[in-house]
């Protein structure tokens, strides 16, 4: 397969099915629907198992029980369909059981629109479901890159026994660019055999039981522990960002996604005008990276975070920074891209007027 | 001869094999409290012999408390 | 000597955590006897629900998953496609099944998933404390309906068997009671049909089984049982609503 041409939605899909993915279980939600359909079409002829399920409260379960039986598994969904799965999703984290969940975020609260936004970041980094877990989430801005990290997730996914997120907009879901399938990163991980998976007794010693319950407070806390060291694990080794001219910056711009996209020709109009300005890129979404701000924390004026929503990465930006330099905020809501006119005027106020 | 074992220490004292006994010769031991706090299910060693080990009992016990052999 | 009753295989030691003369424990029994005799337990993959039977997964001597209250039916999906080979089933109660999960139920069934369903049907719910069910009689006391179930605020209780019966994924259907060895015997019978049914690639199977719930009903074990025959039976007739199987054993 040489370098083609595709829409993000369809490159995550067929980024799944390299990575070993034989089983989706989705239901129909714009603007993600090409992730589906191209399941529909692909995996009866790699021998996989396409379900379109009743609602995105069955397809996770179905995620659930795939994904509990041993197999790599993935679905689907925007907004409205992630905060119908997120039961399931406690689930899954309090289960241990690895999957890989794509979220193409679009304007909401409620039924919201259907225009590409930012607003699930919430929802997907500090919980959404209940109880004390953690999601890993990738949060990809080019469509080669969704490919990519899709791989990367189910490694990830089946290396911790967590779900792993592809935190995505709308327009990368939409757009269309070019793809290296041969480029893919490929498995650099020893993973683990999934032991622990119901797949029928056998001549195995041991049943397999695949729960979240322990109903002795003690024994839920111990659980919760063994959690938590994962993610401190996943902290420890997952973390991914990058950063393009910080190393002189005075302002940097903190964006992901599409954003980021956005940000980074923000900059380069900016270093044109003379204003060194640099651009944080973080890529897990959790765990946040919070090294490209030590790092950069002592010599800027400030950041400014931009995002396609009313401000929510911009909390994790200012915990990293401990508050030591200003962070601005600029975002937009419901689909809207916020400006770069108003991006490069707000880095002007920053660096301390006109050059 | 029939024999009816009870694995006296699951018996939750429901009286389902009482009521399910044909020939009415189980009954809740009152001299004995189990590790669950019932008077567990017995039959007097003087009523086995009446035992006809249809087994009766056991299929009606909640609580798989109970064995046949004949 | 001969055994004429003793223990199945397809139960672990783990005591039922039921209450005393709850028939739960029959239908465990039932269930892993036939699992027992068809020869599947090492082939077999159960799903718990939530409700009393919660901790299903401790009892039945095979793999199991724990699901989200409702969602059996699609987790069992999950396992029945990555396994088709293996023989799931589901372990769900009337709110479970019923209320919650109405959808994953039903759809579970229209597409003719090959999974086995026990579906076991006491007329409220048992763990919460004894709240009106899906299955609730009409006129029937419970915690949320203190002056009986009354039609024209809580409507009319659901008939699953006679409701599922009516899709074509349904292979293999049939309500049984378990308040003596004959209904017993009956109940077993069906549960192997309803095992057979997705062995032999038919489809969708269910068993509902007319429980007790002594605790709540405010009742003796014995008199749960005549409750069930006298006000439960007549509401929910007994019988097999849907048979696709090549014999019928």
């Amino acid at each position: 397969m040489a370098k083609v041409l595709m829409k993000g939605n369809e490159a995550m899909a067929e980024a799944a099915i390299q990575a070993g993915c034989r089983y989706y279980f989705g239901y129909p939600i714009t603007p993600q629907n090409e992730v589906t359909e191209y399941m529909s079409k692909r995996m009866p002829e790699v021998g996989g198992v396409f379900l379109q399920a009743e609602s995105e409260v069955s397809a996770i379960n179905m995620v659930y029980g795939a994904g509990g039986a041993g197999a790599r598994v993935m679905t689907s969904t925007s907004g409205p369909g992630l905060s119908l799965m997120q039961e399931g999703i406690s689930y899954l984290a309090g289960a241990q059981i690895p999957c890989v969940i794509v979220n193409i975020m679009r304007g909401g609260p409620g039924l919201g629109n259907i225009q590409g936004a930012q607003s699930d970041y919430f929802q997907s980094v500090k919980g959404g479901g209940h109880g004390d877990y953690k999601l890993i989430v990738l949060a990809p801005s080019t469509i080669q890159e969704m490919a990519d990290l899709v791989q990367e997730a189910f490694d990830i996914a089946d290396d911790y026994r967590n779900p792993v997120v592809i935190l995505g907009d709308g327009m990368l879901g939409q757009m269309m660019e070019p793809v290296d399938f041969d480029n893919v990163k490929k498995t650099r991980r020893n993973l683990p055999e999934k032991t622990w998976a119901t797949t029928g007794r056998g001549n195995r010693e041991h049943r397999n039981v695949i729960n979240s319950l322990y109903i002795d407070p003690p024994v839920l806390e111990k659980h919760n522990y063994v959690l938590f060291e994962k993610y401190k694990r996943a902290e420890q080794n997952e973390v991914r960002y990058e950063m393009v001219n910080c190393d002189d910056a005075e302002v940097i711009l903190v964006a992901y996604g599409t954003m980021a996209r956005v940000a980074k020709n923000v900059m380069n109009i900016a270093r044109r005008e003379g204003y060194k300005v640099g651009l944080i890129r973080p890529i897990s979404l959790w765990p946040f990276p919070k090294e490209p701000f030590k790092k950069t924390v002592d010599q800027v004026k400030g950041y400014l975070v931009v995002e396609m929503s009313m401000g929510q990465m911009v909390e994790d930006v200012q915990l990293a920074t401990e508050c030591k330099k200003p962070v601005h905020f600029y975002g937009r809501p419901a689909g809207m891209i916020p400006e770069p006119s108003v991006m490069l005027e707000k880095i002007k106020q920053i660096a301390g007027g006109a050059r | 001869m029939a024999k009816v074992i009870f694995n006296e220490d699951l018996c939750k004292g429901c009286e389902l094999c009482v009521n399910a006994c044909p020939k009415k010769i189980i009954e809740m031991d009152l001299s004995k409290i189990n590790t669950k706090g019932y008077h567990p299910a017995t039959i007097k060693p003087e009523n086995m012999d009446k035992c006809i080990a249809c087994g009766f009992c056991a299929m009606m016990c909640p609580d798989v408390v109970i064995t046949v052999i004949k | 000597m001969a055994v004429v009753f003793e223990k199945t295989k397809g139960l672990t030691d783990v005591p039922f955590s039921y209450c005393p003369g709850c028939t739960h424990g029959i239908i465990h029994r039932l269930v892993a006897e036939a699992m027992e005799e068809l020869g599947v337990l090492d082939k077999a993959i159960g799903v718990a629900s939530v409700g009393c039977s919660v901790f299903a997964y401790e009892f039945f001597n095979c793999d199991m998953q724990q699901a989200a209250h409702g969602r059996a039916p699609a987790v069992a999906t999950g396992i029945k496609r990555v396994h088709p080979d293996k023989v799931v089933f589901t372990y769900q109660g009337d709110g479970d099944l019923a209320a919650i999960g109405t959808a994953e139920i039903v759809h579970a069934a229209a597409r003719g998933e090959k999974i086995t369903v026990i579906f076991v049907n006491n007329a409220n719910y048992g763990m919460t404390g004894g709240q009106m069910a899906p299955t609730t009689l009409v006129g029937q006391r419970t915690t949320t309906t203190p002056y009986g179930r009354k039609p024209e605020v809580n409507g009319y209780p659901i008939r699953v068997s006679e409701m599922l019966s009516t899709l074509d994924g349904a292979a293999y259907i049939e309500r049984v009671a378990v308040y003596d060895v004959k209904h017993i015997m009956q109940a077993k019978k069906a549960i192997k049909n309803a095992f057979l049914a997705q062995i032999q690639n038919k489809g969708f199977s269910l068993v509902e089984v007319l429980s007790t719930c002594p605790t709540n009903w405010g009742m003796t074990p014995v008199e749960a049982l005549k409750w069930v025959k006298d006000h439960m039976e007549p509401y929910y007739p007994l019988g097999v609503y849907k048979n696709t199987l090549e014999e019928v054993k």
